[in-house]
């Protein structure tokens, strides 16, 4: 719909479990085409300058920086977001833990922690507080101090250790 | 107790504004000066209109016709002289950044590339941009025809400091240094206005902390009324102090709404929002102390030249700033002597504004730094100064040399905890041995006064249409739920869950009982917002009243139900009880249906209130003064002079707690700002006015892998003058935490020959201190 010259190209993924086919501009990023392609609006932008880890996607089960990423190298290709219907145990049990230990306030870089911790338990089932201070850094904060973020991700841990032991 | 709200934060279900739609929106992007100062012409916009797709070219000839330009005025500092701005500067651009053309498009990316395409003739011209060379009485002048950039000059004196001085055994002094920082909420500003001519009605989604300021001033600016303007102000991305102000863009966006009839979104990018965004606490400070034989402070003088940049920031004026370090300075202790001088100075950078504890990192950080070296020369340990000098229990109600009154305030209390929280000898013990090691460890303490919770003097009296109040109105459903509509703002503070709390206890139903809705002028009565550490101490307060009217209601109804009298009931969980057995009687829920559907069951004249409201403002007390003690334990890299914060400790006196998971939540988020500011956080200017901070990979902001475990601690001296006793809490830990580094540095140099005097703490300056630089020349 847009009346201008914009170069476009066709893709075709996955996207939450939904087959997508998309008309993208083709320098829109991956979190500009999810976000206002496809209106997930769970990915945020803090920088596009790859910096904040706000725009963190799921590309073929490996996190992203959305903004770093074109929406036509996803074609072909299996996308995740915050909001999808099926979330991995690591998701759920952060999103959990997330909440009752209070380690989100505004909550703008909450979508991509969950989904970069995510990324580390399913690495590490007992990830020390410094390693994940460590695998955390690449995703600002501004409001926590991070300090609730690493208990709830060691929690989070905790729990899921208890849960496989079960 | 968690906040129920961010269920829908962690599942990446928050409504942003740039999450907001609007049909037929458009996007707009702004052309911004190169210069630090220049005169300009837009001479032609034609080959920019005419890319497809790009919707209009706006310039001051457009917008100026739909609103007038502004200027920051107060009448209660009629000296202060502050410049006309606009949402587009016309022919004069006073600092690099300045928005001097709009472009609205189908895309950003298309607006964007029609920017390129827009042509300007620029004339530059000379520009002010050290605060030293600014402040000059030969400086450049910022602006045209500027007589001198010193745009406001406050002086103010008590007791008698030059004689103090004279008397003292003991004179300390420092030159500190503040370099500008800014905010940075990770959601950058955005707005969003839709503009209907069909009603001449504006509704605007904007990432703002005071909605119903906002509306007022948009009215103004656009010769509106308010019922006009709705203001709605959905999930926050962190603001900071950050977004209170009026912005160009965003009063330039609702007017290109307005001339477009259309809805236009801007969301500002990062360089913007790095460069655009207030910047804060600019100083250059020289500071003494007199202290008696005795070892007591007898007189405190501060010499403060504060930056402001290129307009005193509308409408709460920038100097609010300093006005606030040097109503602060000495917070903690008890002082009859007091001499302040504030030069305020003009210069072609962005604004300075409000950042989150306002002025008071700066003061802390002077006081407690006096304090250590008076402490030093009379050879005590400074924990042996604080303690004499603090202003005791007793002493309270006391009044500072600037006038304010000290109450309900915890020295003592709290450096105790501290010291155990700690375990002081211990830990001075451990550092020895690290010392003997050849580590580089040292302890740094910081006590301070924060004023929190601002009453309506502060702005009433220079006529800045800033509410100090809050309205709360509160609906009894049918279910017994109730609905409460407020005038906070919820920013990730959590207000709302502390309200939702207040107002459950207030009437006597769960806390999962009670919505809470907030940030909407169409919604809630006129108030304050979030600012001020405000929301427990002035809009819970209001709450409790409103929670404790809609009790009252229900436990009429339910008397005559029931045929007694409301005082032989009580209302507790949702349900009436008998007060002397506790056995019950009646859900809520029954009650609320009786008054809402079978009012006729009701003895006649009843009429029930099931929706009460209560607006309440503090009489007393222009601010509540809350205190605290930070502790810092940092280790200096010998090699790269980079300073790693190993630990971080709060003892925090704001008064009554209502939600203690939230609060030590927003003290912890709030020091790591501190250390931030301490140690890496800094806007640079070349010197021709380049801003040189316009990224995160310049402009450095604390990282996990970088921060210590924080322990917060409290003690809790309510407010005696109010119901509840709350207090501010949300910016306690970056009032202190600068202080605390600073100080835990110098303690780590201290076996070395240097001192740092300048924040942020950079490297160079700490190998310089260490003697593994050559010291700057001329120091
Ligand atoms: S927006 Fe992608 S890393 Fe910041
Ligand atoms: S919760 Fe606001 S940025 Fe992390």
């Amino acid at each position: 719909m847009m009346a201008s010259d914009e170069p476009m190209a066709e893709i075709s993924c996955t996207v939450n479990g939904q087959p997508v086919r998309a008309h993208v501009p083709l320098r829109q990023s991956l979190v500009d085409f999810v976000r206002h392609g496809l209106g997930l609006t769970g990915s945020h932008v803090g920088c596009e300058h790859g910096v904040c880890g706000a725009c963190h996607a799921v590309v073929d089960g490996r996190v992203v920086r959305g903004c770093l990423m074109l929406a036509v190298q996803v074609d072909g290709r299996t996308v995740t977001t915050i909001e999808t219907d099926q979330p991995t145990a690591q998701m759920r049990a952060l999103q959990d833990t997330f909440f009752e230990r209070a380690a989100l306030q505004c909550g703008f870089c909450t979508p991509g922690m969950i989904l970069q911790a995510s990324e580390l338990l399913t690495r590490t089932a007992a990830p020390t507080r410094a390693e994940i201070r460590d695998a955390l850094s690449g995703n600002y904060c501004r409001c926590t101090g991070y300090h609730a973020i690493v208990d709830a991700v060691e929690t989070a841990a905790a729990r899921l250790r208890d849960k496989a032991a079960a | 107790m968690p906040r129920a709200s961010t269920r829908r934060l962690v599942a990446g279900r928050g409504r942003y504004v740039d999450d907001i739609p609007a049909k037929g929106e458009v996007y707009a992007a702004f052309l911004r000066s190169p210069h630090a100062h220049a005169a300009f012409e837009v001479v032609n916009i034609s080959a920019a209109a005419a890319i497809p797709g790009v919707v209009r070219v706006l310039t001051a000839e457009d917008i100026d016709p739909v609103c007038p330009p502004w200027k920051c005025v107060l009448r209660n500092a009629p000296d202060l002289q502050s410049p006309e701005q606009r949402p587009l500067a016309r022919r004069q651009a006073v600092f690099q950044g300045e928005p001097i053309a709009l472009v609205v498009a189908q895309s950003r990316a298309i607006a964007e590339d029609a920017l390129e395409l827009i042509e300007v003739e620029w004339s530059e011209r000379p520009a002010a941009i050290s605060l030293e060379a600014a402040a000059m009485p030969d400086a450049v002048p910022a602006h045209e025809n500027l007589k001198s950039n010193i745009c406001w000059r406050f002086e103010h004196r008590s007791g008698d400091p030059d004689k103090a001085f004279a008397d003292a055994e003991h004179v300390v002094q420092r030159r500190l240094v503040f370099a500008r920082k800014t905010g940075v909420p990770l959601e950058p500003r955005g707005i969003l206005a839709s503009y209907d001519p069909s009603t001449n009605a504006l509704t605007v989604h904007v990432s703002h902390q005071m909605p119903h300021q906002f509306q007022l001033h948009l009215a103004e600016l656009l010769g509106m009324s308010p019922l006009d303007v709705r203001v709605i102000c959905s999930d926050i991305g962190g603001a900071f102090g950050i977004k209170m102000h009026v912005y160009p863009e965003e009063v330039a966006v609702c007017a290109a709404s307005r001339i477009l009839g259309r809805p236009v979104k801007f969301i500002a990018d990062r360089v913007e929002s790095l460069s655009s965004d207030v910047h804060a606490r600019e100083h250059i400070v020289e500071a003494r102390m007199a202290v008696n034989t005795s070892g007591m402070i007898t007189a405190i003088d501060v010499d403060d030249i504060q930056g402001l940049g290129a307009y005193s920031v509308y409408p709460r004026s920038s100097t609010a700033e300093a006005m606030s370090a040097l109503r602060a300075v000495g917070g903690p202790y008890r002082f009859d002597n007091y001499h302040a001088l504030l030069r305020s100075v003009l210069q072609n950078k962005v604004m300075t504004g409000q950042y989150r504890s306002v002025g008071h990192p700066v003061a802390a950080a002077i006081t407690e730094a006096l304090v250590e070296d008076a402490a030093a020369v009379r050879g005590e340990d400074s924990i042996v100064f604080r303690q004499r000098n603090f202003l005791p229990t007793e002493a309270m109600p006391w009044v500072s040399p600037m006038g304010a009154r000290m109450i309900d305030l915890s020295h003592h209390a709290c450096l105790e905890r501290m010291l155990t929280l700690v375990d002081y000898p211990r830990l001075r013990q451990e550092i020895d041995t690290w010392r003997q090691e050849g580590r580089i460890v040292g302890l740094g303490l910081a006590s301070f006064v924060e004023f929190t919770a601002t009453g309506a003097e502060a702005y009433g009296r220079a006529h800045v249409p800033v509410s100090s109040l809050d309205g709360v109105m509160l609906t009894m459903e049918p279910t017994g739920e109730v609905r409460a509509q407020c005038s906070a703002s919820e920013i990730g503070q959590g207000i709302q869950q502390g309200l939702a709390q207040i107002i459950a206890d207030a009437v006597g139903v769960r806390a999962d009982k009670v919505r809470v809705a907030l940030g909407d002028t169409a919604a809630s009565p006129h108030g304050g917002g979030a600012w001020s550490s405000r929301g427990a101490a002035i809009t819970g307060e209001t709450a409790w009243t409103a929670g404790r009217k809609l009790r009252n209601e229900l436990l009429n109804v339910a008397a005559a139900m029931l045929q007694t009298t409301a005082a032989s009931l009580d209302l507790r969980d949702g349900r009436i009880l008998a007060a002397d057995t506790g056995a019950e009687r009646i859900a809520i829920g029954d009650v609320a249906r009786t008054a809402i559907f079978h009012p006729y069951d009701l003895p006649t004249g009843t009429n029930a209130q099931m929706s009460v409201s209560h607006t309440w403002g503090r009489d007393a007390d222009p601010f509540l003064p809350t205190n605290g003690v930070q502790a810092s334990l940092v280790e200096i890299d010998p090699i790269s002079g980079l300073v790693r914060p190993l630990r971080h400790w709060v003892v925090e006196d704001c008064g009554r707690i209502i939600n203690p998971l939230l609060v030590d939540e927003q003290i912890r988020g709030g020091v790591v700002q501190g250390i931030g500011e301490a140690l890496y956080e800094i806007c640079r200017y070349t010197e021709d006015g380049q801003y040189g901070s316009g990224t995160l990979a310049d402009y450095l902001l604390p990282m996990a892998a970088d921060m210590p475990d924080i322990v917060v601690a409290h003690v809790e001296t309510p407010y005696s003058g109010s119901q509840l006793g709350a207090k501010g809490a949300g910016e306690a830990g970056t009032c202190g935490a600068p202080a605390a580094v600073l100080n835990a540095v110098n303690d780590a140099l201290r076996p070395f020959s240097g001192r740092i005097d300048a924040m942020p703490i950079s490297p160079v300056d700490v190998l310089r201190a260490l003697g593994k630089l050559p010291a700057k020349a001329g120091a």
